[in-house]
């Protein structure tokens, strides 16, 4: 088998790398926990299920009950679908808007990468969690939805740095001059030429991104602006600290969200590492 | 070395600029009234009330013209004036916060600065050691992956709850009043510990990840092999790569520290830490939007001053920028 696949060198060196593997194993057993999980419960995440309210995990409450009797395990597989959806749109949103940007600046160069550029580094030093804290602090009434589309518009001056000097680097390469002189469009040259020249790099960011969403997620919801009408990790862990579960030693209510946090980014950094050495060799380890 | 510093004055400038507009534009565009909201969750009679919207549209200056409002902003904000604190009033913002301020700095600077050193040296030896590379990498990466009021938590949990060794709340004892007495200060760094070892841990997990890979590139790249080649010794090479690695890590000092600050926010509130974060955690629990507007502020300029002092380091550590040659960027 691993004769066949050294034809597809990319594939071949990405199974064999330990850490690409180990990754991917551990965010494929979540997402399929946060698939599967909602559905073989039979507690309503917010119900009242447990008369005798907190109580440690048991074959009934897997992951215990909360100080109210709610089911933790319940709250815990739909808050990893909150962190998955934040994830894909926030994190994938903050993509797309550094990627545009990135590119147009790169490409063009001139009076509009001095000024996008300008306005990268601006938003670049700006702690974008106060500016998140400020604007949920007003909003009313939040949702899921709304956190990401916030998290992606202010996520994205990493991707465009990143973008627009990789960008930079190659619009002067020969193949891209051939295009332009054939008359190739801009937005052509920019997605057939340019961009499949660093898709390793915009598949590392990509991940980065991904992660990062996950914990600035996290931190909102921890302080009380996370979305108002739905369970996530970061709720959870709110609810837990509000009500004592540290001073009533309930470690079954604060343990489960931020441990599946971590494992999910940690897994992601991992399989970033992972296939950087798939896509440059001199980083293997020897 | 004119133009790099210039250039970046001009960044934060602006950076400023942009960050007071949108500290002014938000409560007057968002969605619903907030001194309506304000008075109803104060939940005061009808008249005074009243009294008290009218008192408040004035403050806000929500009678005037919108550019005299936004002029009058910044007026104020140059007089040191940022309104009062509803949920402590009548204190002013600016002593509200000046008073969080201190704690703040108590926090970070050391938990930055010491995860900052070690976890670069760290990195740096773990790297290309087989053993040290198998042991440390996993548990850098378990720990930078860590949101901070998670590990907060944990730490908490662990050592104030069951082990019973550390306070989990506050920056001192109740029972004791501040001077500057030995069991005090003993008493403010035994509840500072727990709080800083989070920040420390999970700052120095990202850092020592960080120079690991930083490293490993320096040793492949051809000056390394090169000097390999020559027969240098194995030190010498490790300590070039070294000081070209802490370069993008000053950088990544910089551009870290919404994140870290971010991460000092909830840490602060998971141990009841009187900084800005447990205040902030008040305001908008309160919602209390002078005291927010004024929270988010400091923050801004908090970030700026470090963002501009590291900055100067990078010109004394990178020789290039101060000969003119592009080193960074900018």
């Amino acid at each position: 088998m691993m004769e066949r696949l050294k034809k597809y060198e990319f594939l071949y060196f990405a199974l064999r790398n330990t850490k690409l593997r180990v990754g991917l194993l551990i965010i494929f057993f979540f997402v399929l926990l946060a698939i599967v999980g909602p559905l073989i419960t039979k507690y309503d995440p917010f119900a009242y299920v447990n008369p005798l309210g907190p109580q440690p995990p048991s074959a009934k409450y897997w992951f215990g009950t909360t100080f109210f009797g709610q089911d933790v395990f319940t709250q815990f597989v739909l808050g990893l679908r909150a962190t998955f959806l934040v994830a894909v749109v926030g994190g994938g949103l903050g993509t797309f808007i550094g990627l545009l940007i990135g590119f147009v600046a790169g490409y063009r160069g001139g009076i509009i990468d001095e000024i996008l550029n300008m306005f990268t580094n601006i938003v670049l030093v700006i702690p974008t969690l106060a500016v998140l804290l400020i604007v949920a602090a007003y909003l009313e009434v939040r949702s899921v939805f709304i956190e990401c589309i916030f998290i992606g518009l202010t996520a994205w001056p990493w991707v465009a740095r990143a973008v627009r000097a990789q960008t930079f680097s190659l619009r002067t390469r020969e193949f891209v001059d051939l295009a332009r002189m054939s008359g190739m469009n801009p937005l052509k040259i920019i997605f057939t030429e340019i961009a499949p020249n660093m898709m390793s790099y915009l598949v590392l960011t990509f991940i980065l991104q991904f992660g990062g969403a996950i914990l600035i997620a996290a931190t909102l919801d921890f302080i009380g602006l996370g979305p108002t009408n739905a369970i996530s990790l970061g709720v959870m862990m709110q609810y837990a600290v509000m009500w004592g579960a540290l001073l009533l030693g309930m470690w079954w209510w604060f343990i489960p969200p931020g441990l599946g946090i971590t494992a999910i980014v940690g897994a992601l950094y991992v399989m970033n590492v992972g296939l950087d050495e798939v896509f440059n060799p001199k980083l293997r380890e020897m | 070395m004119r133009r790099y510093i210039g250039r970046k004055i001009l960044i934060y400038g602006l950076t400023f600029f942009l960050a007071v507009s949108i500290d002014w534009l938000i409560p007057r565009f968002m969605p619903g009234d907030p001194i309506a909201n304000m008075l109803a969750r104060a939940s005061v009679n009808s008249t005074a009330a009243q009294v008290m919207h009218e008192y408040y549209t004035h403050v806000f200056g929500l009678d005037l013209p919108i550019w005299q409002q936004y002029l009058n902003f910044w007026n104020s904000l140059f007089h040191g004036d940022l309104g009062r604190s509803v949920y402590m009033f009548p204190t002013p913002v600016v002593d509200v916060l000046s008073r969080a301020v201190p704690y703040d700095m108590f926090l970070l600077l050391p938990s930055i600065l010491l995860s900052w050193y070690a976890g670069n040296h760290f990195g740096a030896f773990a790297a290309r050691s087989k053993w040290l590379d198998n042991t440390v990498s996993p548990i850098g990466y378990i720990l930078t992956a860590t949101p901070y009021m998670w590990l907060g938590i944990v730490l908490a949990w662990f050592f104030g709850i069951v082990l019973d060794q550390f306070p989990i709340a506050g920056a001192y004892s109740f029972s004791l009043r501040p001077n500057l007495s030995w069991p005090f200060i003993l008493d403010v760094l035994h509840h500072w510990f727990l709080p800083f070892a989070s920040l420390f841990l999970v700052g120095f997990g990202g850092w020592a990840i960080g120079m690991r890979n930083m490293i490993i590139y320096e040793l492949e790249a051809d000056y390394s092999r090169y000097l390999e080649a020559l027969g240098a010794p194995k030190n010498l090479i490790r300590k070039y790569a070294f000081q070209n690695g802490i370069l993008p890590q000053i950088t990544g000092l910089a551009l870290q520290l919404g994140v870290i600050v971010a991460g000092a926010l909830v840490t602060e509130v998971v141990f009841s830490y009187p900084g800005i974060g447990y205040l902030l955690l008040a305001a908008i629990q309160n919602q209390d939007y002078f005291l927010i507007q004024g929270c988010f502020l400091f923050i801004i300029i908090g970030v700026l001053l470090a963002n501009f002092i590291i900055d100067i380091a990078y010109v004394i550590v990178d020789p290039r920028t101060r000969r003119g040659m592009t080193g960074e960027s900018a």
